[in-house]
């Protein structure tokens, strides 16, 4: 290396190199590289094409360069890495977090209408996901069992690794019929599916539009996707107006800048407020302003429209207007796993980027076959009756805690059809018995819950959050599920209990 | 940046001791009592400074680069392939609108997807598509069944013809034959739909716990050597969804730089910043902590509140095995936390299946967090998080999965737990230990005997994912056709999931290959090499003469 023109090329060449690791997989190019160049000048040459093409890459991104970094000796570094004391991972526990741990619901044996607690109790169980009942069907455990004999459990394998089962194709395919769309696509979870999806469209420098009351997962999806986010107020459609508004300014203002995508992003029914989102003034405002619409129906897909098809059905929108549908199959089907539908293009796209599709092991055959039997029960006579049982339990209870007797002790945040329920003591009345923390406010909360499972065999939870990251945390709930597989008699004792329990609770307070 | 310096590592840093030397004999002679021809040396258990000396230059970390003939046609391969990609792209925007309509800005809104980012999709890959995503049926055993397809319009679309095509599968992460359908674990499962049903309905946090959910964890926390366990229903999730939970701002997150997308995924959720050293590379890792802890966070010089290291125990597409004995050592001096993905190592490595802790002989008090996946060495889904009992706590009210997410299907619980229970010899009948010495001598007697063969493998000779390269883009597909012509499936990739030059075949070993198998896919391979010139070692001799 005592070639003067030899080292100024080893230099160059190892400062592109450090830059281009920043490309993913890179690795071993540049180890290949460096081992190549030092004994053999023809290969720098070639060498050279691809450092230039590395370079081009590279200035393609954004490259940083530190200027603030301090030169310091090796004796300096070890005494600083001596001095060094790093907190630890986690801290202790706190009493609302013990609380959280210890309180929550561990069911013994299968779950179900009335599930076995801890305390050997069976509770009317108006917690859980099951709202047609599907956890108890036995078709659905007998399609289950036949699966397993053909496919085992596992898929061993990402879809783009020979994962792919001729029973998710069908899945896909059935997905996609009962929404009427072009295609679908399943995911393994139903929680990471949206922040794939949102991701895998949007990327740094595209725009989205969100809805303030979104859900955790919408909301990760979007800090994922590094695009530019700006909020909504809950539902507020011209707040959503004023917003798309803005943008427009600042792009009419910005001539230069390409055409960027832009999406808006909403929930069809609110995990966090049980509320239903006004599609058709969305799409409205899409059509006027040329956004993309990313709907999330996951807690609706299967529970809302006459044949559960979610919000579309219900506002008499045709899903192909709605560019992506997601929606689970954990929730109404009572599997797991979660979907996107839309078109072709869409779906095809996502087999490539949806990075917890790509990089993760497809869903087992057993529950694919299981949504698959699920899916194939809402369209039929008994499935609709199946709705229909579940709206009459919703309006049953519904009746019961939005009544006059009620209002002082609690409030329901919830649009009237809705299967999902959010109970929250009134902000009035928890100042009046001065309440004034969020702690409090679940402490007491869980009151309610315990005293309705003790006197009055009723499992409810409160809704739960991982606090300290949720973007505009909703605040403290119990969230009710209304099931298919309950007498209307005892959803509306249970009614009556809860509503018992919140005044009780409060008084006892004052 | 010598060229030796990634094969120095200096003895001091070697000092792993065997956990239970006991247990390592016994799983050696089970070894050799199997297949008595071939002579094992188990890494763990070779304590001795040559063994060791020997261990470390040999495959382990060289990453051997083909004559210049491969390289030169390799580069303009793709010279060619992206001319003619170009050119496609020039006529198809112009005259064939409607198929690239999704490409392009139309009636005011912006191109669905950028056609820079899919080039290499619409103008390699697709045209290759019968080599990916391949649809299968039935179970991914010993073989497996893929819907024999066909195509009229180079793979845009393709028709199914009804028939299934069976081929000895070395494409599934099976690596302990767990997927099957009849057995144990089948029964067991087939028992739990009756008792449990298929889901719980909820999440772990709400109302979706079951004393199923309690049992299991305690097993897998059992089974890791660690005081508590947290299952989360999808291994992606595992990472992508507890990271947040561990680091946030001001903390520092190192990287390796082939990290799995779900930890890097999880990483940037976290809001702490990231570093990323070389893959596998002791002394990068080491100039970065010294760099990272002396000059504190970014601008303000603050120190950081905690550094958490996260590297692989097993990587899946190089076949590299994380040098843990020396992370360790670096852990005491550096103080940060380390966070181990287990996925393709738990259950494929170690003579007791427990993954890189077992295999190297560290007692796995050592790593903070073991995190592994159910999806390969079990046969199953999901993933698990292992650590203190305060961290695994903390993990179950702020891992989003927990939270949010469903919980584990009993299903899967039920596949998990037996399989499990099989491995730890619990059920008394020595099918768990037959099915680890399975998978150690398969992998090394295939590794080893493909490397004899000439063909350039990638890895760690104990990993039972063994990369071939292939270099030239055009040899991905005739891999993958004349494999599958000869009832061999295999998985291939390139570009960009690979850097440019190295395009690979990727093999995964399973115990539920008998040694015939292995001998009819040496055979294959071998044909297949020859045809294609892919046996292009230039270190044949020197394995050859090598002690396998
Ligand atoms: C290192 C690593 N972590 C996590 C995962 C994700 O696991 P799963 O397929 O179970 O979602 C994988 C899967 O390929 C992996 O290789």
């Amino acid at each position: 290396m005592d070639n003067p023109v030899l080292t100024a090329i080893n230099q160059t060449l190892y400062s592109v190199s450090r830059g281009v690791q920043a490309v993913p997989g890179s690795a071993i190019a540049i180890n290949y590289i460096k081992n190549s160049y030092q004994n053999d000048p023809f290969r720098v040459v070639l060498e050279l094409g691809l450092a230039i093409y590395a370079v081009k890459y590279m200035l393609s991104k954004k490259y940083r360069i530190d200027h603030n970094h301090v030169k310091l000796t090796e004796k300096e570094i070890d005494e600083l890495v001596a001095e060094w004391q790093p907190e630890p991972l986690v801290q202790p526990l706190s009493e609302v977090q013990k609380m959280e741990l210890d309180k929550a619901h561990v069911i013994v044996g299968a779950q179900g209408p009335k599930p076995k607690v801890q305390s050997g109790k069976n509770l009317l169980n108006l917690a859980s996901s099951n709202f047609l009942g599907y956890i108890t069907n036995e078709d659905i455990k007998a399609k289950a069992i036949e699966t397993l004999h053909n496919y085992g459990v596992g898929s061993c394998g990402p879809p783009g690794f020979y994962g792919t089962l001729d029973v998710h194709i069908n899945l896909e395919k059935d997905i996609a019929r009962f929404l009427g769309t072009e295609s679908a696509i399943i995911y393994a979870q139903g929680f990471s599916t949206i922040a794939s999806v949102i991701s895998a469209f949007s990327k740094r420098g595209d725009i989205i539009v969100a809805d303030e009351g979104c859900n955790f997962a919408i909301q990760k999806g979007t800090q994922i996707s590094r695009s530019v986010i700006r909020w909504y107020k809950h539902n507020d459609m011209a707040d959503l107006e004023r917003v798309l508004e803005s943008i427009n300014k600042e792009s009419r203002a910005n001539k230069k800048r390409p055409l960027t995508r832009r999406f808006i992003v909403t929930e069809a029914l609110f995990q966090n407020y049980g509320d239903i989102a006004p599609l058709d003034k969305i799409m409205e405002l899409k059509h006027k302003y040329k956004y993309r619409v990313v709907l999330d129906e996951s807690n609706s897909f299967g529970l809302l429209g006459k044949t559960g098809r979610g919000l579309t059905e219900v506002y008499n929108i045709s899903p192909r207007d709605v560019d992506m549908i997601v929606g689970s199959m954990a929730n109404t089907l009572s599997g797991a796993g979660g979907f996107c539908a839309g078109a072709k293009e869409v779906v095809e796209h996502q087999r490539l980027s949806g990075q917890a599709f790509v990089f993760s092991a497809s869903i087992p055959a057993m529950l694919a076959v299981c949504a698959s039997e699920a899916i194939n029960i809402l369209g039929t006579p008994q499935g609709e009756r199946l709705l229909k049982d579940l709206h009459e339990n919703s309006a049953a209870f519904r009746s019961v805690v939005v009544s006059p007797s009620a209002t002082q002790a609690m409030e329901v945040s919830s649009d009237a059809g809705s299967p999902v329920l959010h109970l929250r003591f009134p902000a009035a009345s928890l100042a009046a018995a001065g309440v004034t923390t969020r702690d409090e406010e679940k402490f007491l909360l869980q009151e309610v819950v315990d005293e309705v499972a003790a006197k009055d065999g009723v499992m409810i939870t409160r809704a739960k959050y991982v606090e300290t990251q949720e973007m505009h945390l909703p605040r403290p709930s119990i969230r009710i599920s209304i099931s298919a597989s309950h007498g209307k008699k005892e959803v509306e004792k249970a009614a009556q209990a809860i509503k018992a329990a919140f005044i009780k609770v409060l008084a006892k307070r004052k | 940046m010598g060229k030796g310096s990634r094969a120095a590592v200096s003895p001091a840093s070697l000092k792993a001791t065997p956990l239970s030397s006991q247990h390592h004999a016994k799983f050696q002679e089970a070894l050799s009592v199997k297949e008595p021809k071939e002579k094992l040396h188990w890494k763990g258990f070779s304590s001795s400074e040559k063994n060791r000396a020997l261990f470390k230059t040999s495959y382990d970390d060289i990453m051997e680069e083909p004559p210049y003939f491969y390289l030169i046609t390799t580069y303009l391969s793709y010279i060619i392939l992206s001319f003619f990609g170009h050119v496609r792209d020039f006529y198809g925007f112009r005259w064939n609108k409607k198929a690239f309509s999704h490409l392009m800005p139309s009636n005011g809104y912006a191109a669905l997807i950028s056609d820079w980012d899919s080039f290499w999709t619409r103008n390699l890959k697709m045209r290759i598509e019968d080599c990916f995503s391949v649809p299968t049926s039935l179970v991914p055993g010993r073989t497996i069944n893929m819907l024999e397809r066909v195509t009229k319009d180079y793979c845009r679309t393709f028709q199914f013809t009804g028939k299934l095509k069976e081929a000895v599968n070395l494409s599934s992460y099976n690596y302990l034959g767990f997927a099957q359908s009849t057995g144990p674990c089948a029964d067991a499962v087939e028992e739990v739909v009756h008792t449990y049903g298929l889901s719980s309905c909820g999440t772990r946090l709400e109302s979706g716990s079951l004393d199923l959910h309690t049992k299991t964890e305690e097993l897998v926390a059992e089974f890791m050597g660690k005081e508590s366990a947290l299952l989360v229903s999808m291994g992606y999730a595992t990472n992508s969804t507890t990271i947040a939970g561990l680091a946030s701002k001001g903390s520092l997150i190192i990287s390796d730089e082939l990290n799995h997308n779900s930890l890097v995924f999880g990483a940037r959720l976290s809001g702490a910043f990231i570093r990323v050293f070389k893959h596998n590379d002791i002394e990068d890792l080491e100039a970065v902590l010294r760099d990272a802890i002396s000059q504190g966070q970014p601008r303000t010089h603050r120190p950081w509140k905690n550094i958490l290291l996260i590297v692989e125990g097993l990587y899946s597409m190089e076949g590299s095995i994380v040098k843990l004995p020396e992370i360790i050592e670096l852990k005491r001096k550096y103080k940060f936390f380390l966070y181990v993905d287990e996925a393709h190592s738990v259950g494929a490595l170690g003579p007791r299946g427990r993954g890189v802790c077992d295999y190297y002989g560290i007692d796995p008090k050592e790593v903070d967090i073991l995190m592994g996946t159910f999806t390969k060495s079990f046969g199953a889904a999901g993933g698990y998080i292992c650590s203190s009992k305060q961290i695994v706590d903390h993990l179950r009210l702020v891992n989003h999965s927990s939270v949010y997410g469903e919980s584990m299907s009993p299903i899967v619980l039920q596949q998990i737990y037996t399989s499990m229970w099989s491995i730890m010899g619990r059920d008394g009948t020595g099918a768990g230990q037959e099915r680890l010495s399975r998978l150690a001598w398969n992998a090394r007697y295939l590794g080893s005997n493909l490397r004899k063969m000439g063909f350039i493998i990638y890895g760690d000779r104990d990993s039972p994912v063994i990369p071939l390269l292939l270099f030239n883009p055009a040899k991905i597909p005739a891999f993958s056709r004349e494999c599958r012509k000869r009832d061999l499936a295999v998985v291939v990739v390139g570009f960009p999931a690979t850097s440019i030059v190295a395009s690979r075949a990727r093999f995964c070993v399973s115990a539920s290959h008998t040694k015939e198998d292995l001998d009819f896919v040496l055979r294959v391979v071998s044909e297949v090499g020859d045809i294609l010139g892919l046996k292009m070692s230039s270190r044949k001799a020197l394995e050859m003469g090598m002690d396998v």
